[in-house]
């Protein structure tokens, strides 16, 4: 199916019109496209289509649903939205039942291997989608991420996660330290953060495994993986992972760790009474800080890049259709408004903090808009510059259980003494015996 | 009011078909009434159970749909019993069953016991606060005890902080800060002491309503022979309980070899430590969402409720044998 939606988006009066109908706050600040020459919406069938999302993502469907109904007024859209997890495990049951599946159905990176892998999903390399015309338009590594070993593509990428640090401007001064002093290298972050603890008593790290975890998923070569290599051979004892479990380990001594685990009550705690300094995630945890995490220390916050130069990406999310969708043309037509239009792709953006996976959404005004929250630091930059060098990682579907496994060995590193190389062999032998299939 | 008669002059003047019909619908009846149960029994119980059996000897990658399904044998069981994991979450299971099992059972016997000849009006008001944490969701349970045993800002460590300043006894009490839900020392015997927490008022209730059927004369006859209140204890109150005992250790049994609940929410996943804490039950429900394997979790359901229902028996035996005895 040729698309007519023309370049990146829709018809701009319309959209313009649209969000003030919809009295979204700062309509005026999305970017105005050029007018296009006379665009012609496709004539969809008059249907009501189930979009199947999660929180926060869902708020992105709900934003941008003024203007799709102002669009395509016979096409309405009901959205489901449980918790991320019970989400996706309701996918994967309706999916084997092959019963009660949504038309739109949005998968978090975590889950996208499994599901691009399932042939319950459509192929939209194939007629009548042909999704294959847009990948050009995307961050190459998205596109990779939704891409099966069959190769077809399960999904599209909505948004991504550049790897990002933030940071603690008031209580790194406080401690007399420089953002060189933390991104130079991992060992000077280590040090900043046995400066930190001695001068001001706070943590520089939620947990010493947030810190492996990015050294694991850093600095990666195009096409490489991170837990399995070309030919489903696992990596977990390779260098890489000695040295992430090194410098865990070597945080874990130095006491810099406040022992947390990310999104528990202890963790957003840790930032809310101002005991953690700093964060390594995705540069949507923007959004998260601002919003319930740490919304008192409003200007405080500074963002950077990771440490040692470490790229890596952080998260994203796509949509799918699965096979036995009711309304497939009206769901690609949505699917296309949420991924392959700027406008929508700068307003999630905007609303959640959703990092556009659309390159055309980078060139536009609004990346340069100074972020009150970030002492007025200009952040939106800094995760395009990072989200243009991430290497295109080979996602695997047993991409999760090597995680848990890892995780758990790290875990006898950190607080049991286990010997690093013993648990790496250990982790190796055990994810070799998961993945027999 | 003549219905036999009526179908005997029906018989008599048009033979055989009525009467017959009449004759089925009445057969019929009760089990048209009573279908209802069968019929959801049949969708909600015995498929599932049927299907899982089946599944079972199947690999099954279930986004892809029922036509993925590939017969395996024997093979997922093979699989399962040499997974290193399936045989940790068996002994996390064990060990968490004991280490709650057994103390509700010590304590509420003797607690019964208290409430039964101590509270005359305000009974069922005391065993209305214990039993409120076995009707609580658990997620409320979660949250609530997330907030205590929390390492910086839990009440529990507060506490043990205020118990270490005090002056003579406070070296028995630890300097540090406890990471109760972080270590994987501690975190066992925090979900075994939520456990024992929720179900003690269930084994309270329980064993409460065994110990009013148990006859006062008993009780009036021992005073009069003049035996104490522990001899009393000891030689009427817990030779009568043992039915209910036998029982309720049972549900103990079956309930807690199937842990997931207190466990699962308590513990984040993604923690390592969740693996000191990961019960048979969780270890399933982790195989076939994590994994996407669902016929090795269908195997693992199947060998879990071998030992359950193997550990029963065993039970069972150990009762009846100690009845036995006695009877002799």
């Amino acid at each position: 199916m040729k698309s007519s939606i023309p370049g990146a988006g829709f018809p701009a009066a319309s959209l313009l019109a649209a969000l003030t109908l919809a009295g979204m706050a700062n309509a005026a600040a999305v970017a105005v496209p050029v007018v296009p020459a006379a665009p012609v919406l496709p004539a969809l069938a008059p249907a009501t289509i189930t979009v199947a999302s999660f929180p926060d993502l869902d708020r992105a469907v709900k934003t941008a649903l003024p203007l799709w109904e102002k669009l395509y007024p016979q096409v309405k859209v009901k959205l489901v939205s449980l918790q991320i997890d019970d989400h996706h495990n309701s996918m994967t049951t309706a999916l084997a039942a092959g019963a009660r599946l949504p038309d739109v159905m949005a998968i978090d990176f975590r889950y996208v291997g499994s599901f691009a892998e399932s042939k319950g999903m459509e192929d939209l390399l194939q007629a009548p989608y042909g999704a294959g015309q847009y990948r050009d338009r995307f961050v190459p590594f998205t596109f990779v991420q939704a891409t099966s070993s069959r190769g077809t593509l399960g999904a599209m990428p909505a948004d991504l996660g550049p790897g990002t640090l933030f940071y603690r401007k008031d209580l790194m001064d406080k401690a007399g330290i420089k953002e060189a002093e933390l991104t130079a290298s991992w060992e000077s972050y280590i040090a900043a953060g046995k400066k930190l603890k001695a001068a001001t008593g706070t943590y520089l790290l939620a947990g010493a495994s947030d810190l492996a975890d990015i050294v694991i998923r850093a600095n990666l070569k195009d096409g490489e993986g991170i837990y399995f290599g070309d030919k489903g051979q696992v990596l977990v004892d390779s260098p890489r992972f000695v040295k992430a479990f090194e410098l865990a380990k070597a945080a874990r001594v130095a006491g810099i760790d406040a022992r947390t685990v990310a999104w528990t009550g202890e963790w957003a705690e840790g930032f809310k009474r101002d005991k953690v300094a700093s964060q390594m995630m995705g540069s949507w945890l923007s959004g998260h800080l601002a919003k319930w995490l740490a919304p008192e220390s409003k200007g405080q916050w500074r963002v950077a890049n990771l440490p040692a130069g470490a790229l890596a990406s952080y998260g994203g999310s796509f949509y799918g259709i699965p096979k036995k969708a009711a309304n497939k043309a009206q769901a690609w037509e949505f699917i296309k408004f949420m991924t392959v239009n700027k406008d929508i792709q700068l307003h999630s953006l905007k609303e959640i903090g959703a990092f556009p996976a659309l390159k055309a959404a980078y060139a536009d005004p609004m990346m340069d808009e100074p972020q009150a929250y970030f002492g007025g630091q200009k952040t939106r930059l800094l995760a395009r510059e990072t989200a243009a060098k991430i290497p295109v990682i080979r996602v695997d579907k047993f991409d999760a259980v090597a995680r848990d496994i890892v995780n758990m060995e790290l875990e006898s590193v950190l607080a049991q003494d286990k010997d690093i190389k013993t648990a790496l062999a250990d982790a190796k032998a055990l994810i070799t015996h998961r993945a027999r299939r | 009011m003549s219905a036999p008669s009526a179908s005997l002059a029906q018989g008599a003047s048009a033979p055989a078909r009525p009467a017959k019909r009449r004759f089925d619908r009445k057969k019929w009846a009760p089990y048209i009434f009573i279908s209802p149960f069968f019929i959801l029994f049949a969708v909600f119980s015995l498929f599932p159970l049927l299907f899982s059996i089946y599944l079972s000897f199947n690999q099954w990658e279930a986004a892809s749909g029922v036509e993925a399904m590939q017969w395996v044998g024997l093979d997922n069981y093979k699989y399962a019993l040499s997974d290193p994991w399936f045989l940790r979450s068996l002994g996390n299971t064990v060990w968490l069953a004991l280490a709650s099992g057994v103390p509700q059972h010590l304590v509420a016997i003797p607690l019964a016991a208290f409430i039964h000849n101590s509270f005359k009006r305000s009974r069922n008001l005391v065993i209305g606060i214990y039993f409120l944490p076995f009707i609580t969701s658990s997620v409320a349970i979660a949250m609530v005890f997330n907030t205590l045993f929390s390492r910086d800002y839990g009440q529990i460590n507060v506490l043990l902080e205020w118990c270490a300043s005090l002056p003579l006894v406070g070296g028995l009490f630890p300097a540090e800060s406890i990471d109760w839900l972080g270590s994987s020392l501690f975190i066992k015997p925090a979900v075994a002491f939520v456990i024992f927490w929720r179900y003690l008022g269930w084994n309270l209730v329980l064993y409460l309503s065994a110990l009013q059927v148990i006859p006062k004369d008993l009780y009036e006859a021992a005073t009069i022979d003049g035996a104490s209140t522990r001899q009393q204890f000891w030689y009427i109150t817990l030779p009568q309980l043992r039915p209910m005992i036998y029982l309720a250790v049972t549900l103990t049994i079956m309930g807690n070899l199937q842990l997931f609940e207190e466990p699962f929410v308590l513990v984040a996943e993604s923690s390592g430590v969740s693996q000191s804490v990961m019960t048979t039950a969780i270890f399933v429900y982790k195989t076939a969402f994590s994994s996407g394997d669902f016929g090795t979790a269908s195997a693992i359901s199947w060998l879990l409720f071998l030992i359950i229902a193997s550990t029963t028996w065993v039970n069972n035996r150990i009762f009846s044998r100690n009845e036995r005895r006695e009877a002799k």
